[in-house]
This record gives C-alpha cells, sequence and structure tokens, in this order.
C-alpha cells in the first residue's frame, strides 16, 4: 500500500511537530537526546557501517581488479542469469498479482479468503523449504523425475529450477500491494465506466490502472528487488555449476568461501547499489502516491 | 423510455431482496423509489441498469426485452450514491468519458466531443470548474458532475441512486429543486431512489412505495400521502398515531379505552391496528369518556401549529409506553389551556383501520 504507508509517514510527521511545540507532551531534553543517540548508533552501527564496508571492500585491491571481477565470464554469466530471473519471473508475478487482486476485489467466490492466506506462504515458509518443494517435485528421486529424465528436461539444477524457485519466493508481493487498495477502492468507478459504454479492455486501461499504478509500480520493485537477492531457495535449486547455474548472490557466496574478498564485495556492490536505486525508487513513488491522496483529501 | 419490471425476484443467499415485483413505469417521468433501508430498492434500480442481474423475471426497456442485456447496451445513465467519479481525471474528462470510450466509428470527433461537455457542464451550472479534479469539488458539485457525466452518452433512462444521500440539509433541498427543474427540461424518464420521504414527496410525479422486497403502493405524491393503502404505508408516510386493539362494536377497544371509528365492515373482536394523523387527531379534556387516555408530555409551541407529545398510560401496554403527536392551532391550545402532566383522551376525527396479523 504506497499510498497508505506515505500517508502514514506524514500524519506522523505531522504529529511530530506538534507534540514538540506542546509543552504538556514534551520531553525533557536529556530523554530525547538520549533516545537519538541510541536510535541513530543503532542505525550507523547495523545498516550504514555495512553498506560502507562492502563498497571499501570492494575497491581495496583498486579498480582494475574491481572491474576485473565483474567483467570475468563467471560473474558476467551470474549477472545474466540474475537478470533472467528478475525478468521472467517479475512479469509473471505481476500479471499473477494483478489477475489475484481483481479477483479477489471484485468478485464474490468460495474459497477466497483461502487464497488470500495462501498468497502470503511464500512469506511464511522458509525459502530454503521452497527451494526443497522444486527438489522433491522436480529432482532426479521426485515426483516428475524419472519423467523428466526420460524426456530429457532438466529443472532442477538448471535455469528453470532457478526460474521457479525464484517466482515461488517473490509470488505474493504485488498481490499484497493491491488487494488493500483496490478493496478500500471499491467497485464503483468500474462500474460507472461500464454503464458509460466502457469495454472491459478500456475499463482497465482508463480507470482500474490509473487508480492503481502506483501501488503496482511499488510491488514490482519491491518483488524486483527480492527476485535478484533471493539466496536461499535458489541455493537449493542451482547445484552451483559455475558460468551456468549461479546467479550473483550464489556467485559472490562462492567467490567468498574461496578467499577471493575483493571479487566477492565487487559483485555485492552491485547488489547493494541495487537496494539502493530500489530504495529511491520507492521514496519517490511514496512520494507522488502522497501527493495524489493528499489531492483527494485535500476537500 | 417506458419502463417495464416483470416478475421481478432475486435473492442475496438466504435474504430475498426482491419478491416477484411488478412495474409500469411510464416515460418521461419522475419516480421515486421510495423504501426503508434493506428494503430492496436499490437492488431493484441496479437491476434496471443491469448492474445486477434478477435470479426471474424480466426487464422490459421501451417495449424490448434488455433481461439479458449488458448494461453498456441499455442505454441507461447511472447516478452513484458516493457519484463514483474518475478521481484521477479532471472534471472535463469524467464528463468526456463515455464519449471517449465509445467504439471508433461511432466517436464524435475532438471538437464535438468538447462543445458537447461545455454544453453540459453549463446545464449544470458548473462549467467553471472543468480542469479542475473531483476531490477538488464539493459534494453538491460532485452529484451535478456526476449527473453531467451520466447524462453525456444521452441515455433514454437515468437512474439515480440515493442522489441526495451523502449531503447536508441545505445543499439537499437546493439539489432536490434542481433535479426537479431539470427533469422538467430534459423530460427524460427518471428512476432515483430514497429513503428520504420528504424527498420523494416534493420531487416526484409517482411514488413507488416498497417495503422488504415487495412493492406496497404506487401513486402520485399526493396519493401516498393521503389515501396510504396499506398499513406499512401508513406508518412509514409522515407523522401518525398507531393504535393496537380490537374490535368491539362501534368501537376499537384498547385496553380499558375505547376509540371509535364508524366502520361497519368489520368482523367482531378481530385485531386492528388504527392510524390517525397529528392534524386529524383531537385533544379532550376530562378523564373519562371516549378516547384514548394519556398524559401530555410536552407542549411544543414553535411554527404556526403547536405539537402536543401525549404518553399513554394504560396498564394494557405491558409498561411499554406509547408516544402520541397532536396538531392544534393556537386557538386550540388557548380554548383547551392544556398543562404538563395532566391527564386527558384522545380522539381522532379520521381514522384509519387495518387488520393485524
Amino acid at each position: 500500500m504506497a499510498g497508505g504507508v506515505a500517508v502514514r509517514l506524514g500524519a506522523h510527521a505531522g504529529a511530530a511537530t506538534r507534540f514538540e511545540s506542546n509543552i504538556a507532551t514534551r520531553d525533557r531534553s536529556w530523554v530525547k537526546y538520549t533516545l537519538l543517540a541510541v536510535g541513530l548508533t543503532y542505525f550507523l552501527l547495523f545498516l550504514i557501517l555495512p553498506l560502507i564496508a562492502v563498497f571499501v571492500e570492494a575497491f581495496r585491491k583498486g579498480w582494475e581488479t574491481y572491474l576485473a571481477s565483474l567483467t570475468e565470464p563467471d560473474a558476467l554469466s551470474a549477472i545474466k542469469l540474475t537478470l533472467i530471473a528478475a525478468g521472467i519471473s517479475v512479469p509473471l508475478n505481476l500479471s499473477f498479482g494483478l489477475a489475484a487482486a481483481w479477483a479477489i476485489t471484485k468478485f464474490d467466490f468460495p474459497g477466497k479468503n483461502l487464497l488470500i492466506t495462501f498468497i502470503d506462504l511464500p512469506f511464511s515458509v522458509s525459502p530454503v523449504v521452497a527451494g526443497l518443494i522444486y527438489v522433491l517435485l522436480f529432482g532426479a528421486h521426485g515426483w516428475f523425475g524419472s519423467w523428466l529424465q526420460a524426456n530429457d528436461i532438466r529443472i532442477i539444477f538448471a535455469v528453470p529450477g532457478i526460474v521457479l524457485a525464484t517466482v515461488f519466493v517473490t509470488f505474493p508481493f504485488v498481490a499484497r500491494e493491491l488487494i488493500p487498495l483496490m478493496q478500500a477502492q471499491g467497485r464503483d468507478e468500474e462500474e460507472a465506466a461500464v454503464s458509460l459504454g466502457a469495454r472491459g479492455w478500456q475499463m482497465f486501461r482508463r480507470v482500474t490502472l490509473p487508480n492503481i499504478k502506483w501501488a503496482l509500480l511499488y510491488g514490482v520493485i519491491l518483488c524486483n528487488a527480492r527476485a535478484m537477492g533471493e539466496f536461499g531457495a535458489v541455493s537449493v535449486v542451482s547445484g552451483h555449476i559455475r558460468g551456468e547455474t549461479n546467479t550473483m548472490p550464489l556467485h559472490v557466496e562462492i567467490l567468498y568461501n574461496e578467499y577471493q574478498f575483493a571479487a566477492a564485495f565487487a559483485v555485492a556492490s552491485l547488489l547493494a547499489l541495487l537496494a539502493l536505486v530500489t530504495l529511491i525508487v520507492k521514496t519517490y513513488i511514496e512520494w507522488r502516491a502522497s501527493l495524489t491522496t493528499s489531492e483527494e483529501s485535500s476537500s | 423510455m417506458s419502463i417495464e419490471v416483470k416478475n421481478i425476484s432475486k435473492s442475496f443467499g438466504s435474504f430475498k431482496a426482491l419478491d416477484n415485483v411488478n412495474l409500469n413505469l411510464p416515460s418521461g417521468e419522475l419516480i421515486a423509489l421510495l423504501g426503508p433501508s434493506g428494503c430492496g430498492k436499490t437492488t431493484l434500480l441496479r437491476i434496471i441498469a443491469g448492474l445486477e442481474f434478477a435470479d426471474e423475471g424480466s426487464i422490459i426497456l421501451s417495449g424490448e426485452d434488455a433481461s439479458e442485456k449488458h448494461v453498456r447496451d441499455r442505454h441507461v445513465g447511472f447516478v452513484f450514491q458516493h457519484y463514483a467519479l474518475f478521481r484521477h481525471l479532471s472534471v472535463f474528462e469524467n464528463v468526456a468519458f463515455g464519449l471517449r470510450v465509445k467504439p471508433k466509428p461511432q466517436r464524435p470527433p475532438e471538437k464535438e466531443i468538447r462543445e458537447r461537455v461545455h454544453r453540459l457542464l453549463n446545464l449544470v451550472q458548473l462549467d467553471w470548474v472543468a480542469d479542475r479534479r473531483p476531490s477538488q469539488l464539493s459534494g453538491g458539485q460532485r452529484q451535478r458532475i456526476a449527473l453531467a457525466r451520466a447524462l453525456a452518452v444521452e441515455p433514454q433512462v437515468l437512474l439515480l441512486d440515493e442522489p441526495f444521500g451523502a449531503l447536508d440539509a441545505k445543499v439537499r433541498k437546493e439539489l432536490r429543486r434542481w433535479l426537479r427543474r431539470l427533469h422538467d427540461e430534459l423530460h427524460i424518464s427518471s428512476v432515483f431512489v430514497t429513503h428520504d420521504q420528504e424527498e420523494a414527496l416534493e420531487v416526484a410525479d409517482s411514488i413507488v412505495l416498497m417495503n422488504k422486497g415487495r412493492i406496497e403502493q404506487i401513486g402520485s405524491p399526493h396519493q401516498i400521502y393521503n389515501e396510504p393503502a396499506t398499513s406499512f404505508a401508513y406508518s412509514f408516510i409522515g407523522n401518525v398515531n398507531e393504535f393496537r386493539g380490537r374490535v368491539e362494536g362501534g368501537y376499537v377497544r384498547i385496553g380499558n379505552d375505547l376509540l371509535p371509528h364508524g366502520r361497519s365492515d368489520l368482523s367482531e373482536g378481530s385485531s386492528v391496528i388504527a392510524y390517525a394523523r397529528p392534524h386529524d387527531t383531537e385533544i379532550v379534556k376530562g378523564e373519562t369518556g371516549e378516547g384514548v387516555s394519556a398524559k401530555v408530555n410536552r407542549i411544543l409551541a414553535s411554527g404556526a401549529v403547536t405539537r402536543v407529545e401525549l404518553i399513554a398510560n394504560g396498564d394494557a401496554r405491558e409498561g411499554k409506553k406509547d408516544y402520541f403527536e397532536v396538531e392544534v392551532t393556537p386557538d386550540d391550545l388557548a380554548a383547551l389551556s392544556l398543562s404538563t402532566g395532566e391527564s386527558v383522551r384522545i380522539r381522532s376525527r379520521r381514522l384509519s383501520l387495518f387488520g393485524d396479523n
């Protein structure tokens, strides 16, 4: 809920100034500064310092090593595989998320609450278990293993398995963003559009999509960040074949285990960079969404 | 466009929202669907529009069976209770929506769309807000834009769901008058849903009174108010005093009290409910004689008539208090010289009786 998040933050910021300027609720200054010191130290120690460390370590042996460790064939193949996995799972989960949110908010059907609960399953299950599920289904000794082998189809320890595991883990992001928003917005505007003669697609493109676009984008970037960063589930199904089934996080681990710290951190810095970009985009979207909501509530 | 509703039934789970409803609405009139909440009036309106489908029965628009037609092919304009304006579009684009989504061959050119939208915005007297977002408008303005948007596709019938429900009293009254005037200008068949009897009585050409998924009475506002056909119609429309008792000769016995009814077609001993309007009810001094005994509770002497509120004090009501209201002219009030707490009797000049099952 991009809109909801932004509104909540905005409301708190407003409340804080009022809280502070009011003698009745103003804290003693030592309380204020102690809390600030504790909070900020924690923030520095556990969030900022590691982030800086990643970049410092990455560049410890200089630019050349940094670039070299990003452009060596195994690293390139890992980056490529990560992009493929994200490139497939994000559009898939985007379509699924839209369809599920649409079904849940616009129709009544038996098992609706069950579906809402099950959408969250990938969040509540450990990623390792998610990976194991696919091994049990498609692995050599799994349910479909012999059939797959007979037809010479490789899923586990191959790219399809990595994509499947990524899809599973990133399954809920888009749907989870859309469902509460679409529930709050109701069906009125869609009904109005249809009564004015809009066809299904016109209604979706001209009414539904503009109303949910920020939440949708928000869901997509979170989904993308997770798809690129996923380790556990992918690690189980990948088989760690260098240059073939290693994604960026897996590649980082291998390099690290081989004591190639600079190279490991160089690849890690790419992931960290992705996280930063994600945060910036996310903040921008929240800001845009808050503009639309404050416009709506200004009357 | 005439609207014919034939044997329409609709259930939501075990709840029967509409129970075999039949209705014939002539062309060009402004009609109110009136009833308490949950009586099925909105469901009926949505079924006519095609936003909801009936379990049984058919909807006939202009003599043609439209029961299976999609809402977009029925040529109805629907105004939603909470307006349902497109929040991301300007007022202008909201009104233009219906024209822009038309299939290409029927879509008017941009210039004509502009002209038509501005004409409609002028009609609802809101051309000056064309560039604003719906969120920047007041409730009354939003309602008028919703109406302009519905009219843009030149519907043959206009359906309005509680059009003034979410507005404050003053704006409501203004908009009511405005809707009536608009209807007199356009002569488009219109049906609006309301739970507000005053609204229905003031605006509509005829009223369809509904209760519990059935139609209680159809008639002009005058008929509905002055000749209620059923017990429900009596109790729902206007203020009314209600007496429950048994027929005993020319009287209705209510506990120890006797109320004369002047009818001859009632069977002795049957349970009845008797209704009397406050202005048809009179107060008689003294504790004995005909009429229902009651105590004066409050005397509200504001306005042209004085309203006297009374509480019945009979034991027959099992501890329950019955409140009555009587309207008296200042002259009569002076002649009666009532005081609060005084025991009096009330009678009716015009009593309407219905069998009580």
